[in-house]
């Protein structure tokens, strides 16, 4: 007889726990293809799983088995040309004889030399995102419509039958029944030793009526004692729960991009992939995220998504209308207590000449002391111009919070990217 | 025979049609004598046959970044459709478990059936390297032991340091054998028993190899050298773990779960031809006698015998395809072939196999399942039919000549040495470089020396230094490997790895 199963509901994923051992040992790999990857990508699937190959060298597992070279046999099926005796010019590469017999040989490779695999979205981004961490702290805040966590909080004496706490109910049911007939017990005790005494004395100075007052008072007493009940309706208590909101933590990311004339689309490109992997980077770390898009030329404006990267605007360039913007959209809608504030500027480096302490002033008096942290970045091959140096100063003086770099070239994002957030030890 | 209706006629099954396509099989089964363990037919996804693919087939398996490369490997491979998925797993275990597919049709569950839980599960219960060697009440259990007690250690001892241990194990997996003593099974909660006192007493006889106290009067040395080992011993795991001198005993207890899997397997890897194809053979003739009885329709044995031709097919040595003999087709042959003989002997036949020619069939069959492994069934039953039948001839290729020498093709002169090639080539230890350890210097530098034994001349693979590593690691001490032909140096290796200049001298 047999047993038949239907085991499809079962859990389908018993290899998870080998595949994640598998992508633990070659971390190395991994790491580098997708840094790779990053480089490589348009923005649009930035977010997206990523295929890693690794050399089938690096992962083979060694065995010991015979090489080439002495005398192999080997028996071949489908002879279609050959007698016996016949000799055959080897084939190159010593391809001919080698494996002695064993059918399919030791990897399953197929001739392979990279071992390819697929990684999801997820894993990528934690690939993307290890030892990257968010410099300093998160504010935390309860904004009316969070989530609640229960936790449990002492005892009650009233609750639903399905929270009883056996332990309590019968411990205090044990209490108050020791309360209530000490006294019966302490009466009986001293009719018992009265009875006794009763009874020691001789036959003839026995009193047989004290005797049975003395036993029907003990018995009623033990009857009475009888009557408390074992287990009253207020012995009963139960588990008490109680909710807590937990708190929540937001953050907005203020994107300011140049979009005077000196910046090109490929510049726009590589701005954008910043600010893509911040936006990333931030999403991760905070359960909301907003973005504010701030463009500028000479003036600033706050836009959406799509005119952000892609309408063009030409003229001159003055970085200070952007950070005006950005404190004033901060002091009306993102109350400091609520919000962690992360901003990204990236440009060009060209500005109205006399602009740029404007803007360090700005920043070293409004916005740094509002925000987490603040990231610029330069795209441009060219020498650094006056906004460079001003920034300088900031960083100087906010050197926590303050981080400057530039970017050449759409493989420098990445680096420069994990080079601004790369986890510090305090 | 009146003509009867078949069974079913559309491709869909479902859990009635299968029980019932089972109950006809057994039946006939039972008529064939094939005697089996209870069936236990698990209905499976995709996904989780793929997770069974990925363990090696083991229903149970502990956590190892190798089965989660295998396991990539097979995922990627399906799901770009390279590759479609075995249409069954069977596992040797008492209730035998087998697994379908539920992408498949009734057609291919009936053929599982036949193949995997009669065909298997008989060979599995009657063949004598199964008998001698596994214990298919037990398997389970053990495995169950194994993989909880490698997750005991790795949290207790880090991912990464059970991972080593496994990783070197694993490089040596099947030189972990026992070729000549039968192990006993026990238990699981025996064996966890067991697996303390063992712990205990190892650690204590370990200690004893290598005490460094004197022993109270003084012993020439050089008079008494013991000499260790006494006698060269080719279980290279079971040696680490009886004497490696610095693992801990949980390191020790790894290396015997490790080989007692690699033990589990041997016979397996020992019958793979006979074992596919006694399980082709019977799957084959169970269908075609349902058909004959007029249980199966005509669509039903068209999808059937499509897919057995498949299974069955050999490509010839230059085709594209070709990756070795396929093990269906030769074990299929051959048993086709003996029945063959019995019913209608020629005189051929007559003369090659006097022993069997017009013998009752079904009783030359089961014998020659129950008392033979690969290489002694090959040698035994490749008939000339077979040999002329798959055009097999034999190579030779010696690296002292120029060209590879065609040694024997399917012709009278060439029959038997072709028979003896092919049957030298499913020797486990031909296949398997033969190497033994020699000896440890026990009061010195506790260094180990292994010795190759050359077999034809051929040398060791590249991948040595590698596995010299993994040796290495297991011994904590110097390892060398001296490959010798006919008693004469021609190779060494060691690890750590010796200037040059020492080398041969």
């Amino acid at each position: 007889m047999s047993y038949i199963i239907d085991r499809r509901l079962n859990a389908k994923n018993k290899s998870t726990v080998n595949r994640q051992r598998f992508l633990r040992r070659y971390r190395a790999h991994i790491k580098k293809a997708v840094s790779e990857a990053v480089g490589r990508r348009s923005i649009k699937d930035m977010d997206k799983g990523e295929q890693i190959g690794i050399p089938t060298r690096d992962i083979s597992e060694p065995q010991l088995h015979h090489g080439q070279g002495g005398r192999q046999t080997r028996v071949l099926p489908g002879n279609d040309q050959f007698i016996s005796g016949d000799k055959i010019p080897r084939p190159p590469g010593g391809g001919g004889g080698g494996g002695s017999g064993e059918g399919n040989a030791s990897n399953s490779g197929e001739g392979m030399d990279e071992f390819v695999f697929q990684i999801t979205q997820e894993e990528f981004l934690d690939f993307m995102f290890e030892d990257l961490a968010l410099p300093n702290m998160v504010k935390r805040q309860l904004s009316g419509n969070e989530e609640f966590k229960t936790r449990r909080a002492g005892f009650s004496n009233y609750g639903t039958p399905g929270q009883i706490n056996i332990i309590r109910s019968l411990r205090s049911a044990n209490a108050r029944r020791i309360a209530l007939t000490s006294s019966k017990r302490r009466q009986i005790r001293a009719l018992e030793t009265e009875l006794e005494q009763e009874q020691e004395k001789d036959n003839i100075l026995k009193d047989p009526n004290k005797i049975e007052a003395l036993t029907s008072e003990i018995l009623s007493l033990k009857n009475r004692i009888k009557r408390v009940p074992w287990l009253d309706d207020f012995d009963i208590k139960y588990n008490l729960h109680a909710k807590y909101p937990v708190p929540h933590s937001k953050a907005v990311m203020f994107c300011l991009m140049d979009v005077s004339g000196s910046m090109s689309q490929a510049t726009k490109d590589m701005a954008k992939r910043f600010f893509i992997l911040l936006y990333l980077f931030l999403q991760r770390n905070y359960e909301h995220t907003e973005v504010v898009f701030i463009r500028h030329h000479t003036s600033a404006k706050e836009v959406d998504e799509e005119e952000f990267f892609y309408s063009r605007e030409t003229g001159g360039t003055i970085v200070s209308s952007a950070l005006y913007l950005m404190k004033d959209i901060l002091s009306d809608r993102y109350p400091l207590s609520e919000w962690n504030v992360y901003g990204a500027q990236a440009s060009d480096g060209d500005n109205w000449n006399d602009d740029s302490t404007t803007c360090s002033k700005l920043l070293i008096d409004e916005i740094m002391p509002k925000v987490q942290y603040y990231s610029y970045i330069e795209i441009t091959p060219r020498q650094h111009q006056a906004l460079w140096e001003e920034y300088e100063s900031v960083a100087k003086t906010f050197s926590d919070t303050f981080a400057m770099q530039q970017i050449v070239d759409v493989t420098d994002i990445y680096p420069v990217f994990r080079q601004l957030f790369q986890k510090r030890t305090a | 025979m009146s003509k009867q209706k078949p069974i079913s006629t559309s491709s869909e099954w479902t859990f009635e049609l299968i029980q019932t396509y089972d109950k006809e099989i057994s039946d006939i089964a039972k008529e064939f004598k094939l005697d089996t363990y209870p069936n236990q037919i698990e209905v499976i996804s995709s996904e989780q046959m793929m997770d069974a693919y990925a363990s090696a087939g083991m229903p149970i398996g502990y956590s190892h970044w190798s089965y989660g490369k295998q396991f990539l490997n097979i995922e990627r491979s399906y799901s770009r459709g390279q590759m479609g998925l075995a249409y069954e797993i069977v596992i040797n275990s008492s209730p035998c478990i087998a697994y379908l597919m539920e992408e498949n049709t009734m057609t291919m569950q009936a053929l599982v059936i036949a193949h995997a839980c009669y065909g298997h599960n008989s060979f599995f219960k009657g063949n004598y390297l199964f008998r001698a060697w596994t214990d298919a009440e037990s398997i389970i259990d053990y495995l169950v032991f194994a993989k909880n007690y490698i997750a005991k250690c790795e949290e207790r001892y880090g991912i990464s340091e059970v991972e080593k241990i496994v990783d070197s194990c694993h490089a040596l997996m099947n030189y972990g054998v026992d070729r000549y003593q039968r192990p006993y099974p026990i238990s699981n909660a025996e064996e966890e028993a067991r697996q303390k006192e063992r712990e205990e007493y190892l650690q204590r006889q370990v200690n004893d190899l290598w005490r460094t106290i004197p022993k109270g009067e003084s012993h020439d040395d050089s008079a008494e050298k013991p000499k260790f080992p006494s006698e060269p011993q080719e279980n290279l795991l079971y040696f680490f773990e009886k004497n490696a001198p610095l693992l801990e005993s949980w390191q020790r207890e790894i290396i015997r779960i490790v080989r007692k899997i690699s033990q589990y397997f041997y016979p397996q890897r020992q019958t793979q031809v006979m074992n596919e194809g006694w399980a082709t053979f019977w799957h084959y003739t169970l269908l075609n006698t349902l058909y004959d009885r007029g249980k199966l329709s005509d669509g039903f044995m068209m999808e059937f015998l499509q897919s057995h031709t498949s299974v069955i097919y050999q490509p010839p040595y230059n085709s594209p395809y070709f990756s070795g003999i396929n093990p269906y087709t030769l074990g299929f042959s051959i048993f086709c072939d003996i029945r063959r003989m019995c019913e209608h002997p020629t005189d051929e036949d007559r003369e090659w196999f006097p022993d069997i020619a017009g013998k009752d069939w079904l009783e030359t069959l089961h014998f020659a399942m129950q008392n033979f492994k690969d290489e002694s069934f090959i040698l035994q039953y490749l008939s000339p039919k077979v040999i002329r039948d798959l055009k097999l001839f034999n190579i030779m290729d010696d690296n002292l000549e120029e060209e590879i020498l065609v040694s024997a093709i399917h012709d009278q002169s060439g029959y038997q040495s072709i028979r003896e090639a092919l049957a030298g080539q499913y020797n486990l230890g031909n296949r398997e470089p033969n190497i033994q350890v020699t000896s440890v210097n026990v009061r010195g530098d506790r260094s180990l020396t292994l010795e190759h034994v050359r077999y034809n001349r051929v040398p060791l693979g590249d991948s040595t230094e590698e596995v010299l590593r993994h040796v290495h690691r297991l011994w904590g001490f110097d390892v060398h490997l001296h490959s010798t032909d006919n008693g004469v140096l021609c190779e060494t290796y060691h690890c750590p790895p010796k200037p040059e200049h020492t080398e041969l001298n």
